[in-house]
């Protein structure tokens, strides 16, 4: 149950006292990050140190496994020179005080690592200067190290408990005024520290927003529209409501398109317990209108059919994306010019934690807990829904059990607010599976057309690309027809080859689904297309596939896509220097994977090697896979990647990531497709949108680049290069080339 | 009134007899380390035992588990000290979400009381029934064989000194 309760009696409640680390519960930590810390003096926003000199760090990014929980807390912790096992984590609360909340697109380190050492910093600064007045001596003349400030002359030392009190009346330095930690002086960044949450979690005691239980709360379970944007015609609700356990039925608004990121309306059946509002449900009789325009054009969508308008779109010449000379007056030589076309069908995240949120709302207020990859942006909608002030909108963020993009849409938050509001109680909505599988915003289905020519150096002076998916902003905007300029710097409009002759092609299409972020995004229809291309240029050339990438590459070079005819670049948000496209590392994470694993080495018969590379989100990724082929049979042996992600913070986590890819890179590449007919998503559950299991996955090899660079993402980049380092090899284990995804439509997986 | 015997204790649910376990484990009886992830079968994240057997409680109607031994993953542990499979997942660093992690412990626990030396083939043909969306496959099987290895330890220390209670089964 939700009550104060401080940092101290949640330590002593789950017998974790002295060293080590420890995660509150999202519900306790309502109480633990705002005011009821009584014995703990903060340090700016993210420090707080008690008399004791236990040190209590917040994490304000979002946890859904990638391991930022450790991270964010880890830097901090770095720059304020604390001992990592005297260190506690409580994750915060959304609120716009931390900075950017949003936890997508692999950004928490890459775009935040320079503040959130300003935010170790801040609190380092406090403390020093508090030694240094005690000490009567200027604030040069002291340092921080290991949980202690040392007066460098005397070497006298003062704990951090014990300055905590005074330093706490100073005011906070500004962010931009303190002084950072000379690098090669980083004490946890780099290394493998203790990480938090961990021991929570194989308790069982980690509290996901399933988990949230409310004195007086009730649980919601919704019939939703089978088609996007259909309305409830009529509901009889007469046997559901007969039903042991259930309190109320209730209509949820309807709603305009586009969806946006908010409910689709529907029928709520809201009982006492999880069952009974399941069971209440499935008793509901509702009719459906689609009589709507566009609702009746979504109607008509099937998956199939569409995907063929896209590959015959990007067959014929498109809008230009960028452009560097001619591909279109120029002959070609039939012998060296090879042209092919590639697709990738929806997919949906299925995150092992379906989507739930549960909320309060009384008078102007309103709390909600909720497994949330956009906290602020929930409070927003949500103030906005109540017609209320956001001050007075509290958001929790509970961990998430998996989320890979679905969860920064706030629909079923706002279904939440919506219930608990018509209903004057708590309530928790809670989706079944086929309600995550049937209503997602999903990875956009997608054709990649290649055509190249081969010079007589074994590379390419003259590419052509196009491509045609469902754009996200379609889920924002009805007029949305094609990808933004952000969208097509995903590996396709900033493809890093020297060419003399260029042209990147966009074609316009209607949606018909929700569509949203899916790890790694259109990385991975861009990187599939482009990965299998340069594969069978290769095979064309009669050289290896490692020397065609090198070859396209060409010379040492920092690449320049808007300086190259793409004058809306966008290099994943970042501008700086720091971030630029680097050919050097590009080939040096290629080499490195293939001496690692092997690649370039004879196999026995029936077996092959493929390797692919990809850079997203500011780094680098190559990846080989291993496979035999007996017949029809797919039998995946080993698979390798490389990373280069400038400084490696936590490599526990990057290797898990990477793990992490390669299998989701399985999945994605071998088993799981969504396919929709008339408007309706037919797969249901984990028996027919399948993901690789145990006895599916092979042995896992990851390499981490040695690297000063600025950190890159993470959580994504893993994944691009996966899928085409998988079906290269089954070309060069079978000789069969394989453009459609899935490959279990060919072969027994 | 269904009566059952629950992490050791006796529990009395009064419940349509039709729930499925993971919902009187959830929401009456506050147990929320066992996860819902499918509601078929499918995936694993709510195995718990029933007479030491794993089963899927989303599947499993109460009237089925009356008068039998169910344990969840808040009764494998003795207090603070973790089950040598816990341990094992946090040596391995084993979670990344977490969430299908109890049932993928639970499922490691039974196969492991059954033998404590398996193969790969054995982990994969007994641990297939559980999913995990993040891939933390290979650390789940290094967790499950040093697993193995500490509770062949626990059991050869307590045949040396018989009468003291290992405390590691559940």
């Amino acid at each position: 149950m939700i009550s104060k309760v401080t940092r101290r009696s949640v330590l002593k409640a789950v017998g974790l006292q002295g060293p080590g680390l420890v995660l509150l519960s999202p519900a306790l930590a309502v109480a633990a990050t705002d005011n009821t810390v009584q014995d703990d003096f903060p340090l700016g926003v993210f420090v707080s140190i008690a008399k004791a000199g236990d040190v209590t760090i917040v994490n304000h990014r979002a946890e859904m496994g990638q391991g930022i929980l450790t991270s964010v807390p880890q830097i901090i912790a770095d720059e304020l020179g604390a001992d990592w096992l005297r260190v506690s984590v409580v994750q915060a609360q959304g609120d716009a005080k931390y900075g950017d909340q949003s936890t997508g697109g692999s950004a928490s380190i890459r775009n935040h690592f320079p503040y959130l050492r300003q935010m170790g910093a801040v609190a380092r600064d406090m403390l020093e200067q508090t030694a240094a007045d005690i000490w009567q001596v200027k604030k040069s003349e002291v340092k921080t190290l290991n949980h202690q400030v040392i007066n460098v002359k005397t070497q006298k030392a003062l704990a951090f408990g014990d300055l905590v009190e005074q330093a706490a009346k100073l005011p906070v330095p500004k962010a931009e005024a303190v002084t950072l930690k000379d690098e090669s002086a980083f004490s946890l960044i780099g290394r493998d520290v203790r990480l938090a949450g961990q021991e929570e979690i194989v308790r069982g005691e980690a509290i996901y927003a399933q988990d949230i239980q409310l004195p007086n709360m009730l649980v919601a379970s919704i019939e939703r529209p089978p088609v996007v944007g259909g309305r409830v015609k009529s509901v009889n609700a007469t046997a559901a409501k007969k039903v042991a356990g259930v309190v109320d039925v209730i209509q949820l608004k309807d709603r305009p398109l586009p969806t946006n990121v908010k409910p689709i309306s529907g029928v709520a059946v809201l009982a006492t317990n999880t069952w009974a509002a399941h069971e209440g449900r499935k008793l509901l009789e509702i009719e459906w209108d689609t009589s709507d325009k566009r609702v009746a054009l979504n109607a008509k969508h099937n998956s199939a059919q569409y995907l063929a308008e896209l590959v015959s779109a990007v067959n014929t010449q498109g809008q230009d994306v960028r452009r560097e000379g001619d591909v279109y007056q120029h002959t070609y030589d039939p012998d060296k010019t090879l042209e092919a076309t590639y697709t990738v069908p929806y997919h949906h995240h299925m995150s092992m934690e379906t989507p739930a949120a549960t909320a309060i709302v009384e008078g102007d207020t309103c709390t909600v807990w909720t497994g949330t990859q956009s906290p602020q942006w929930a409070k927003g909608l949500i103030a906005g829904e109540l017609g209320i002030d956001a001050a007075n909108v509290t958001v929790n963020m509970t961990s998430m059990g998996g989320a890979f993009g679905r969860k920064g849409k706030n629909d079923f938050t706002l279904e939440a607010v919506e219930l608990a509001k018509a209903v004057g109680r708590p309530v928790k909505v809670v989706w079944t599976r086929e309600d995550d599988v049937k209503h997602g915003f999903y990875h956009s289905t997608s054709a990649n057309y290649c055509k190249a020519e081969i010079n007589t150096q074994g590379g390419a002076d003259y590419w052509l690309q196009r491509v045609a998916y469902p754009p996200i902003g379609a889920t924002f905007s009805l007029d949305a027809k094609q990808p933004s300029a952000g969208q097509l710097s995903l590996g396709f409009a900033d493809i890093p080859f020297e060419l003399e002759h260029l042209s990147c092609e966009v074609h316009d299409v209607e949606t018909h689904v929700r569509i949203g972020w899916f790890r790694s995004v259109a990385n991975i229809n861009n990187a599939f297309s482009l990965g299998c291309f340069v594969d069978e240029l290769a095979v064309k050339a009669k050289i290896s596939t490692h020397q065609m990438w090198l070859n396209l590459l060409g010379k040492d070079r920092i690449v320049d896509p808007a300086k190259e005819g793409f004058e809306k670049w966008e290099n994943y948000g970042q501008k700086t220097e720091s971030f630029a496209l680097d050919t050097r590392r590009m080939k040096a994470i290629l080499n490195r994977v293939v001496k690692e694993s092997g690649a370039d080495k004879k196999v026995n018969k029936n077996e092959g090697w493929g390797i692919s590379y990809a850079h997203s989100f500011n780094s680098y990724v190559a990846a080989a896979t291993k496979v035999r082929v007996d017949g029809d049979k797919l039998t995946v042996l080993e698979m390798h990647t490389a990373i280069d992600c400038g400084i490696a913070v936590t490599p526990d986590r990057i290797v898990a990531q990477m793990e992490g890819a390669m299998i989701m890179g399985l999945s994605t590449a071998l088993l799981s497709e969504i396919t929709v007919k008339d408007g309706v998503v037919e797969q249901n559950n984990f028996y027919d949108y399948m993901s690789a299991r145990i006895q599916q996955c092979p042995p896992l090899f990851v390499y981490i680049a040695e690297s000063q660079e600025a950190p890159g993402g993470v959580g994504e980049p893993g994944l691009p290069p996966v899928l085409p380092s998988i079906v290269n090899a089954i070309y060069h284990a079978s000789g069969r080339r394989i453009r459609d995804l899935p490959v279990n439509k060919v072969l027994t997986v | 009134m269904l009566k059952l015997t629950l992490n050791g204790q006796p529990v009395v649910l009064d419940a349509d007899p039709n729930m499925p376990l993971l919902y009187a484990l959830r929401d009456i009886q506050q147990l929320t380390g066992t996860k819902f992830g499918c509601g078929a079968g499918q995936c694993g994240a709510c195995t718990v035992h029933v007479d030491g057997e794993p089963v899927r409680s989303c599947i499993t109607p109460l009237s089925v588990v009356k008068e039998k031994h169910v344990t969840t993953i808040e009764g494998i542990s003795s207090g603070d000290a973790l089950h040598p499979v816990q341990q094992a997942w946090l040596d391995n660093k084993v979670p990344q979400c977490g969430y299908c992690q109890t049932g993928q412990m639970m499922s490691a626990v039974a196969l492991l009381a059954q033998n404590t030396n398996p193969s790969d083939d054995e982990i994969n043909n007994h641990m297939q029934g559980n999913i995990c969306r993040c891939g933390t496959y290979p650390r789940i099987k290094k967790a499950i064989k040093q697993a193995g290895v500490m509770i062949q330890n626990v059991k050869r220390a307590s045949v040396n000194t018989p009468n003291t209670d290992t405390g590691a089964q559940s």
